[in-house]
C-alpha cells in the first residue's frame, strides 16, 4: 500500500486542528501585547508586559486562581470517594438494580445552564426552595447559598453533575473484577474492608486515572453554573480564571486584558496537563 | 467447582436495596421536582409548604413557545449537534484509522499533542474566536457553532476512535488488504462494520457534548442562532424569574437528551474512557 495514504488520512484531522490551536494563540499573544479595547477602537498601540501587570494585580486574580483549584479539587474528590461508595453499593444485584443505574446517571445528561438553574432557584433559594423548606421542617434557620456560600453552593451542582459520570464509570470497571480472586479472598478469611482495600481498590485505580483526567479537562473551563448562578459574585467569591477573564473581555471589553488572562489560563491548564499526561501515559498506553 | 455461595443474608440485601433507592432517588429527585414544577401554575411553584398534589396544566408549555420561540431554539441545538458531530467524525475517522493500522514512531506524540490542545481552555481562544467570526459576518450563525464545537470535541473523538480501532485485529484488515481489496473496500467491508460500535459511541458522546454546549453559544451566538442552552440562560435575569415556566423551558431541553442518554449509557462509557475501561 502506498505510504502516503496514512498520512493524507491524517492530515485533516491534524490540520485543522493546529490552526484551531495556533491561529488563537497567536492572535491571543499579539493581543495581550497591544492596548485593545472594543469600546474604544483608537485608543491603540504597543503596550508591552501592561496588560500582564493589570491582571496579575487585579485583586480579583488570586481569588480566582484559588476559587479555581478549590472547585477542581473539591469535585474530584467529592465525586471519587462517593463514586466508588455507589459503585460498591450497587456492584451487587438487588431489586429494581436497573431503574436505580438510570436515576442515577440522569444528572450527567443535564445541561449545565439548567443544573444551574435549577439548583440556584428550586433547590437553594432561601426562601421557596427545598433546602429552605427541609431546613425549617426541622426548624433551622434556611441558608442562603447563593449568598453566604456561593464558591459551595457552585461546587455542589458541579459535583451533581459529575458524581454519575464517576459513578458509571466505577461500575464498569468493577464488573470486569476477577470474582473468582474475590472468592478465593473471602474463603480465606478477608474481610470486606479487606477486600475492598487489596482486590477492589487496585483494580479501580485505571478507572480513577481516567476519571481524574476527564474531570479536569472540563472543570478547569467551568462556565455556565457561574455566569447563570452568582455572576462570579458577591465580590469575587466564586470567581474562577475562566469567569474573570469572560469578565474582562465581554464586560469590560477590554480584550488586550482578557488575552492576557488567557495566556495564564492556558499556562496553568498547562501545569496541569503535564501532571495529567504522565499519568494517563502510564496508565493508558497499551 | 468449589463450595456453594452461601444465599445472602437477606437483612444485607435489605440495607443495600434501601440504601441504593435512597441514594438514588435523593440524587434525581431535583430532577424529579423539575418535571413537577413544569406541570404546575406560578402560584402553586413557589408555594410554601410544597405542593405535591395539583392539577397539572400544559399552559406553560404554550407560555414558553409563544414568548421565546422554543421551537427554533430546540431546532438550533438540533441542527449544530448532529452536523457538528457529522463533521467531526469525517476529520476524526480517517486520521483514528491512519493512526490505529499504520503506526508510526509519531503516531503517540500526535494523539498526547491533539490531547493537550484540549488542556487549553476554551476561554484562551475566546477573544480571538470572538473577533474572527466577527470579521467573517458569522457571529450568531449556525455555521460558527458547528464548526466551533466540532473542533473542540476532535481530539476526544480522534482519542476514542483510535481506541476502539485498536481493538480490531489488525490481520482482517490485512488479510483482506491480501485479497486485494481496493483502501475503499477496506474501510467498507471490513472497518465500517467492525468499528461500527465505536463509531457510534463517539458520535453519541459528540452529540451529548455538543447539545449542552454553553461556553461558546452564549458568546457566540443571540436570537437568531441561539441553542436551548441561551435560551435556558435567558432566564437567568431577574425579570424572566418565573419557576414553572422556567421549569418547562428546562424540561424540555434536557428531556430529548436526557432519555438519549439513558438508552446509550453502555457505549458512553465505553467511549467516555476511551475503551481504557472495560
Amino acid at each position: 500500500m502506498n505510504r502516503s495514504i496514512p498520512r493524507l488520512l491524517l492530515a485533516p484531522a491534524v490540520g485543522t486542528l493546529f490552526l484551531w490551536m495556533i491561529v488563537p494563540l497567536g492572535m491571543t499573544i499579539y493581543f495581550s501585547l497591544i492596548r485593545y479595547n472594543l469600546m474604544q477602537p483608537d485608543e491603540t498601540g504597543f503596550a508591552g508586559l501592561e496588560n500582564f501587570a493589570f491582571f496579575v494585580t487585579d485583586p480579583s486574580f488570586g481569588t480566582a486562581v484559588t476559587n479555581t483549584l478549590l472547585l477542581l479539587g473539591s469535585v474530584i474528590a467529592i465525586t471519587v470517594l462517593i463514586g466508588v461508595a455507589l459503585a460498591l453499593l450497587i456492584n451487587e444485584p438487588f431489586p429494581g438494580r436497573g431503574i436505580v443505574r438510570v436515576l442515577l446517571i440522569s444528572p450527567f445528561f443535564v445541561m449545565p445552564t439548567v443544573n444551574a438553574l435549577l439548583w440556584k432557584n428550586m433547590m437553594m433559594n432561601p426562601i421557596y426552595g427545598v433546602l429552605a423548606q427541609v431546613w425549617t421542617f426541622f426548624g433551622a434557620q434556611p441558608v442562603d447559598w447563593l449568598t453566604d456560600h456561593p464558591l459551595f453552593a457552585v461546587i455542589v451542582m458541579v459535583a451533581w453533575q459529575w458524581l454519575p459520570f464517576a459513578t458509571l464509570i466505577f461500575m464498569t470497571s468493577l464488573q470486569s473484577l476477577d470474582r473468582e480472586q474475590l472468592e478465593a479472598a473471602r474463603m480465606d478469611g478477608a474481610t470486606y474492608p479487606q477486600q475492598v482495600r487489596f482486590l477492589v481498590l487496585p483494580h479501580l485505580a485505571r478507572s480513577v486515572a481516567v476519571v481524574v483526567m476527564i474531570e479536569m479537562i472540563f472543570l478547569l473551563g467551568v462556565f455556565a453554573e457561574i455566569y447563570t448562578t452568582t455572576a462570579g459574585g458577591p465580590g469575587d467569591a466564586s470567581t474562577n480564571v475562566t469567569f474573570l477573564i469572560f469578565k474582562q473581555a465581554l464586560l469590560n471589553f477590554d480584550a488586550g486584558v482578557a488575552s492576557a488572562g488567557a495566556l495564564f489560563a492556558v499556562l496553568m491548564a498547562n501545569i496541569v496537563a503535564v501532571f495529567l499526561i504522565r499519568m494517563i501515559g502510564n496508565n493508558l498506553d497499551r | 467447582m468449589t463450595a456453594r455461595r452461601r444465599p445472602p443474608f437477606p437483612l444485607g440485601l435489605l440495607i443495600r436495596t434501601a440504601t441504593a433507592w435512597s441514594v438514588a432517588l435523593l440524587l434525581f429527585f431535583p430532577l424529579a421536582w423539575l418535571g413537577l414544577t413544569a406541570f404546575k401554575t406560578e402560584l402553586q411553584a413557589v408555594a410554601t409548604p410544597p405542593q405535591w398534589l395539583f392539577t397539572p396544566t400544559l399552559e406553560n408549555f404554550h407560555e414558553v413557545q409563544s414568548r421565546s420561540d422554543y421551537l427554533l431554539h430546540a431546532r438550533n441545538s438540533v441542527v449544530t449537534s448532529v452536523l457538528s458531530t457529522v463533521f467531526g467524525l469525517l476529520l476524526a475517522a480517517p486520521a483514528a484509522y491512519a493512526m490505529a493500522f499504520f503506526r508510526s514512531r509519531w503516531t503517540r506524540d500526535i494523539l498526547m499533542w491533539m490531547l493537550s490542545t484540549k488542556m487549553m481552555p476554551a476561554v484562551g481562544a475566546l477573544v480571538p474566536v470572538y473577533v474572527l467570526a466577527q470579521k467573517s459576518q458569522l457571529l450568531d450563525t449556525q455555521l460558527a457553532l458547528i464548526i466551533v464545537f466540532a473542533l473542540s470535541n476532535l481530539p476526544i473523538m480522534v482519542w476514542m476512535l483510535y481506541s476502539h480501532f485498536r481493538d480490531i485485529p489488525p490481520e482482517i484488515l490485512e488479510a483482506a488488504r491480501m485479497d486485494g481489496a481496493t483502501l475503499w473496500q477496506e474501510v467498507r467491508l471490513v472497518l465500517l462494520p467492525l468499528g461500527m460500535g465505536g463509531i457510534a459511541s463517539t458520535g453519541l458522546l459528540c452529540l451529548v457534548l455538543s447539545w449542552n454546549e454553553a461556553f461558546w453559544s452564549l458568546n457566540l451566538s443571540a436570537a437568531k442562532a441561539g441553542t436551548l442552552a441561551t435560551l435556558i440562560a435567558s432566564y437567568s435575569s431577574p425579570e424572566g424569574l418565573f419557576w414553572a415556566k422556567l421549569s418547562a423551558a428546562s424540561l424540555m431541553a434536557i428531556a430529548p437528551i436526557v432519555v438519549f442518554g439513558w438508552f446509550s449509557q453502555k457505549q458512553l462509557v465505553q467511549g467516555l474512557t476511551f475503551g481504557a475501561v472495560k
